[in-house]
């Protein structure tokens, strides 16, 4: 333990000094432990400390069936819960071949933006409070409830859902679902113009953003940072457009790409990708192909020797599925390449020279969930 | 002897003279002085935790919420639960802090926002101590409870507690120039520093509405300053909840807490009455000139009811602007104070003398 106490952090000068924010603070949004050095108020280096939430994820897959294994990739970024699903889903039907229905595509395509959407309230949320606006919190959290009735109402929970096996659904959608989401889209379409008046327009709220934890394009290809934090970055990044998975090919959507890399520049990305979503859903919501919710499988799975790789677009970027199959039930060995644990690497970067709450700030626009960094 | 709600002096000469009549001239003055320290501390604590529940349930009401609402007819009585469950819980006591400095610094805290309290009219006659120099004294008096703050933080052997602590300093010595400067403003147009003559000369006028447009700008300039100075959001970086925990109390825990806690309420209720006083006239009625009707009716609502009434609408502004805004970064509030603040009421203060030599105002 004493020389976990004890980090050596480098070119410690004499008035440097070391808090350790976390793993118990409010910021960190969960166990998340970044050793910072300080001079006064200025960051002078940082080092995030993982491991405090890891519960071996990738070594439980290895007993695991793969339906088994979707209910563990819940667990990753809680909040796109969905989306982690698809990824697993579609790496068993691609090593199967399995042609799953054009119903289904439809449907895990509304799903998983949906699922986008009330991610990116919860980040905005968060965001809001990081920056010490608490009001903003409720306001998020009010929308982000419409979801997750929606999602209640269909898949019967509102968090981990596992709502996809391999080859489809796990049940058909609820005959509300439809209406329900066009409900929400017309309400959320209104209620989102509050979020710009309460935070996006404030004076304070741009100056604290304003050039601040720039990340230029290079470093966000060599850091492997993805999702909106890269896009703000001006790197081209998403999934959805360069390697169509669902039904993104057919649906007309803009890869909003920013210019500074700034951390305001990374919330617009995220305000502007909760806009896309809902114009993905519009166009997807009417035209669900009638249909089976799900293909013909075998009871037991087994996927044929090899290699097997999917990524998909996460809420917060690029998460791929790497599986390396005996042929048996249980994966040899799986790997998941999370977004978060990318993003959270840049932070040291970002934040040097910065002040503390310049790191609170960058650290919200990043946008890391724990469970998902430590797996 | 006359009681009136109007008028508070002949009751309070009526308690004074029946002291000395039937007491020696010591015991008089200590009973007195008795009589009003309990009556503060009383309502000291009262206006305490009204405010508390205010809060909460202006929060609440911006936040789509509903706020306490269990315990008592709409959740009244949940700040004074609070409260017992604050006094009984446990005194922590840190490793290695410095015992005395943390023991003493919630004290310097209370103890500057309750001798602030003494010096203001609360109505026409209730006032405890009224001093030809009562503006100066509040002033001088309110920043001592930056003393205990960076006590608080320089004591409790946590690193957040004195970046905290160190804002905190920073923070407050910077507006304390701007709040003492824009009260200076009105002081030019009262021509005078003590506060029952201040509110005796908006008689026929507040003052916000004499003085013209520096008079307005002074209010502006006071709001946001005594919001910094007593720590409240948007500026409350000393506790910063989510950069620093809680900032300089991080430490703190059971009743000491609670100072700290009461403390703020109090310096926020403090500002606003100095505002509502200086700016709003204080227990004044709301006059307009040749209206004598109005003048009539507005004069029947009891003083105390106006000023009570303009404090609280100052304090909602408080509350308003601290449930809705983001908090500044540390360099961007000094650089408001310094570079914006500052200047802005230095020439203020130019113009309102200029209106005064002049004779402009009304």
């Amino acid at each position: 333990m004493k020389e976990i106490i004890n980090l050596p952090v480098k070119n410690v000068e004499e008035e440097e000094y070391h808090i350790n924010m976390g793993p118990q603070h409010p910021s960190t949004h969960g166990v998340l432990r970044l050793v910072v050095s300080l001079k006064g108020e200025i960051v002078k280096s940082l080092k995030p400390h993982c491991g405090y939430i890891h519960r071996g994820i990738e070594k439980m897959c290895e007993k695991d069936t793969y339906p088994q294994i979707i209910h563990l990739t819940d667990r990753m970024d809680y909040l796109s819960a969905h989306i982690n699903n698809h990824a697993v889903c579609m790496l068993v039907e691609k090593a199967l071949e399995v042609e799953v229905p054009e119903r289904v595509k439809y449907i895990r395509t509304i799903v998983d933006e949906l699922n986008r959407i009330a991610s990116h309230q919860l980040w905005w949320c968060s965001f809001g409070m990081d920056m010490g606006g608490l009001t903003c919190f409720f306001y998020g959290l009010r929308d982000r409830e419409k979801i997750l009735d929606i999602f209640e109402e269909s898949f019967g929970s509102r968090l981990l859902h596992s709502y996809y096996t391999p080859g489809g659904l796990m049940m058909d959608i609820h005959p509300n679902f439809q209406k329900n989401v066009k409900a929400f889209i017309k309400y959320f379409r209104k209620k989102i113009k509050d979020y710009d008046e309460l935070l996006t327009g404030n004076i304070i709220m741009q100056l604290r953003t304003r050039g601040i934890g720039v990340l230029s394009k290079e470093d966000a290809i060599s850091y492997g940072i993805t999702g909106p934090s890269a896009r703000a970055s001006g790197f081209a990044c998403d999934v959805r457009k360069h390697d169509p998975y669902g039904v993104y090919d057919k649906v007309d959507f803009k890869e909003i790409l920013g210019t500074t890399g700034d951390t305001l520049e990374r919330y617009m990305m995220r305000m502007h990708e909760m806009h896309e979503s809902m114009k993905i859903i519009e166009q997807l919501i009417d035209n669900i192909p009638e249909g089976d919710y799900a293909a013909k499988m075998k009871a037991v799975i087994k996927l044929p020797a090899g290699e097997y790789f999917q990524r998909v677009e996460a809420a917060r970027g690029e998460l791929g599925v790497y599986v390396v199959s005996d042929g048996n039930k249980s994966p040899y060995r799986m790997k998941f390449r999370s977004p978060n644990f990318s993003n959270l690497s840049v932070l040291d970067h970002l934040s040097r020279g910065c002040k503390i709450a310049d790191l609170i700030a960058i650290g919200a626009s990043l946008d890391y969930v724990i469970p998902d960094i430590d797996r | 002897m006359n009681f009136s709600i109007y008028d508070f002096t002949s009751f309070t000469q009526w308690i004074d003279k029946v002291l000395y009549d039937n007491l020696p001239a010591f015991w008089a003055i200590a009973v007195e002085m008795t009589i009003i320290g309990v009556a503060i501390l009383l309502f000291y604590a009262l206006i305490g935790l009204f405010l508390v529940y205010a809060e909460r349930k202006v929060c609440a009401f911006m936040q789509n919420r509903v706020g306490p609402n269990r315990v008592g007819p709409f959740g009244f009585f949940q700040t004074i639960a609070d409260l017992f469950k604050l006094l009984m819980k446990e005194l922590v006591y840190i490793k290695n802090a410095d015992k005395l400095l943390f023991n003493i610094a919630p004290f310097i805290v209370i103890i500057a926002s309750f001798m602030a309290i003494a010096a203001i009219p609360f109505a026409k006659g209730l006032h405890a101590i009224d001093f030809d120099i009562g503006i100066l004294y509040v002033i001088a008096v309110s920043s001592l409870g930056v003393v205990g703050i960076l006590l608080a933080g320089w004591s409790s052997n946590n690193k957040y507690s004195l970046i905290g602590a160190m804002r905190s300093g920073a923070q407050i010595v910077s507006y304390e120039l701007s709040v003492g400067l824009s009260l200076v403003t009105i002081i030019i147009l009262a021509g005078t520093m003590q506060f029952s003559a201040i509110v005796e000369g908006q008689a026929n006028g507040w003052f916000i509405f004499k003085g013209h447009i520096p008079a307005f700008i002074a209010f502006i300039v006071f709001l946001i300053a005594s919001t910094a100075e007593t720590n409240r959001g948007p500026f409350d970086l000393a506790e910063a909840e989510s950069e620093l925990t809680a900032g300089f109390h991080t430490e703190y825990s059971g009743i000491k807490f609670a100072f700290f806690f009461l403390a703020e309420y109090m310096n926020m209720f403090i500002v606003a009455s100095i505002a509502a006083t200086v700016f709003l006239g204080g227990w004044m009625p709301f006059h307009v000139g040749g209206w004598e009707g109005f003048n009539h009716i507005m004069d029947f609502i009891p003083p105390f009811v106006w000023y009570i009434g303009k404090t609280f609408f100052i304090i909602w502004i408080m509350m308003w602007f601290k449930w809705t805004f983001p908090r500044l970064r540390i360099d961007q509030l000094l650089t408001l104070e310094w570079k914006y603040l500052l200047p802005i009421n230095l020439v203020n203060i130019l113009i309102m003398a200029f209106i005064v030599l002049m004779g402009w105002h009304f």
